[in-house]
């Protein structure tokens, strides 16, 4: 085995390990993306099986748009997800902004309790929150879901917003300051724009988890409301079914549509 | 002037910590203090429960049947992070040193199963495990077995979903490692004789250990309290710590119990965290 001494960027994929490594890569996207295929591939099955191709057809489609309870779901989630969002990336900000800006007595205890709640096993998270509700009296149902998804999101967007605060100069913010700005309109003027990339991130963030969580929501979620995830969690139980590969095709491709929307934009900020 | 500034920033700080003291301390630490009492008390046989200080549902645990489904958890979880290991570094190690220009588009490649709902994923697999599923019909085309093998619902299937649902989580943090790497320390030890792979023993691997253990950590804790895809891809049989407490919680209404469950999870988990972070680190530091 020559060891070629140059830089192994320049070395190319030439020596039998190089290709070793990228046989072994692409089995590894392979197995991340064959699944994936299959689902999105029998979502366009004539017939009722999920395993068997008997010709093409959109019917699963129409049958997805023709189902009440699934687009209920879905505005449900939309409901939680944004309104989640928009609270617990306010209060992850605000925490952000404390935890970097201030020394504080408790400073040590508020950073253990961000983190802990971002490593805490969701199902703990989800039977805890469960049990409280029913202890409180609080009827379980979209409210207590919000509750929760802002509480497991705060945490996220804390830690994304300190990332970006943690970097940044401060001589802009004490320059406002000097010129006579108020601690708010410095904020509001100066530091906001400065972290907004953090703060979107954070809610990006916030947004994903609360639009994809399961296990948290099924256990506060109650009679009553059902959220995409526990639509596809029950409809997964009564049975496997082609409706089930429209819905999750459906989804798959608003996912790469946000991620590349996304990217392109944080990509661009990047750049700029 | 000075004095009044002081009381502002005092303000400010106080406006600033009010909101995450109150959420997360009456929806996050309170409840935990919750079934940390409840785990004491006693379930009365319609779903009450009566506060006390009684340790039965601990030792509950040490019952065979119960320490079966906790030893099984664990090994499930380690062979998925050791699995998601070894599946993920050689891809993330791919793209970091011979990705080149498609470096982006590769690790996006790796965001879309990342970003993609888990039910949808683990969902793929109970239609590709199923009874007359793909993985039958590979098998059977490549004449493995004559007629289909039961495989939904056993621990391999578990496995098999939790490696497919956490590689991604794994694959991140080591190319975020892997991605600072300076290549010139490679190009150093190969310059002083050292083998490749001895470069990637003694030098690229010890390196990239804060991905490891970032990745190992994302992996371990939430496939340790998984609950979805052992109860989508295990069934009645093959039932984790996170499908037990579910049960006490749901169907058997033993709060006690459940709660005891709970508490022995999260310390095992964030005990695992602690020590592994405190080991490693301090390993590295007397390494360096």
């Amino acid at each position: 085995m020559g060891d070629s001494k140059g830089g192994p960027l320049s070395r190319g994929l030439g020596n039998l390990s190089d290709r070793a490594l990228l046989l072994f890569t692409g089995f590894v996207y392979l197995f991340l993306y064959a699944p994936i295929f299959v689902l999105v591939f029998f979502s366009f099955n004539s017939s009722r099986s999920t395993q068997t191709w008997t010709g093409f057809s959109f019917k699963w489609y129409g049958a997805l748009l023709q189902d009440q309870s699934v687009l209920k779901a879905f505005y449900t989630s939309l409901i939680v997800g944004v309104s989640s969002t928009v609270i617990a990336t306010a209060i992850g900000t605000f925490t952000a902004l404390a935890l970097v800006r201030y020394n504080f007595r408790g400073k040590g205890f508020t950073d253990s309790i961000v983190y802990a709640a971002t490593v805490m096993p969701e199902i703990v998270v989800g039977v805890s929150l469960l049990v409280f509700f029913v202890a409180a009296s609080i009827p379980l149902g979209i409210t207590t879901i919000i509750i929760a998804h802002v509480a497991f999101n705060i945490s996220f967007v804390t830690i994304v917003v300190r990332a970006r605060l943690s970097g940044m100069d401060r001589s802009i913010e004490e320059a406002a300051q000097d010129l006579g700005a108020n601690p708010v309109n410095t904020f509001l003027r100066v530091t906001l724009p400065l972290i907004l990339p953090g703060v979107m991130a954070g809610a990006l963030l916030a947004f994903t988890l609360s639009f994809d969580d399961f296990v948290i929501t099924f256990f506060v979620a109650g009679v009553g409301s059902s959220t995409l995830p526990l639509k596809i969690y029950s409809m997964i139980k009564f049975g496997v079914s082609p409706v089930i590969n429209a819905l999750s095709t459906v989804i798959l491709v608003t996912t790469v549509i946000f991620i590349f929307g996304g990217s392109r934009i944080f990509m661009k900020k990047e750049e700029g | 002037m000075g004095e009044n500034k002081g009381r502002g920033w005092s303000l400010g700080l106080a406006g600033l910590l009010t909101p995450v003291t109150f959420w997360l301390g009456i929806f996050f630490v309170i409840p935990l203090l919750f079934i940390l009492a409840y785990s004491f008390g006693t379930s009365g046989v319609y779903g009450g429960i009566t506060l006390g200080f009684n340790p039965s549902n601990y030792l509950k645990v040490f019952d065979p049947l119960y320490l079966k489904i906790v030893g099984r958890t664990l090994l499930i979880a380690t062979l998925n992070t050791l699995l998601c290991l070894a599946l993920g570094y050689p891809l993330a190690y791919f793209i970091a040193f011979k990705g080149r220009r498609h470096r982006n588009a590769l690790i996006l490649m790796v965001m879309i199963p990342f970003w993609t709902s888990l039910l949808v994923r683990a969902y793929a697999w109970v239609v590709i495990l199923g009874g007359n599923g793909i993985a039958n019909k590979i098998l059977q085309f490549l004449h493995l077995t004559d007629k289909p093998l039961n495989l939904i619902f056993t621990p391999q299937a578990v496995t098999m979903g939790l490696v497919y649902s956490y590689l991604p989580f794994m694959i991140l943090p080591l190319y975020a490692a892997l991605e600072r790497f300076d290549t010139r320390l490679k190009e150093a030890a190969q310059d002083l004789g050292a083998s490749r792979w001895h470069t990637f023993w003694r030098v690229t691997f010890p390196l990239s250990m804060p991905g490891v253990i970032a990745g190992s950590i994302l992996v371990f804790i939430p496939s340790a309290g998984e609950f979805v895809i052992p109860d989508l891809l295990g069934g009645s049989r093959t039932v984790m710590v996170g499908n037990l407490i579910q049960q006490q919680f749901l169907n058997a209404r033993d709060w006690a119990f459940g709660s005891a469950l709970s508490i022995i999870l999260a310390v095992l988990l964030i005990g695992a965290i602690m020590y592994y972070v405190r080991r490693v680190g301090t390993d590295q530091l007397e390494g360096g």
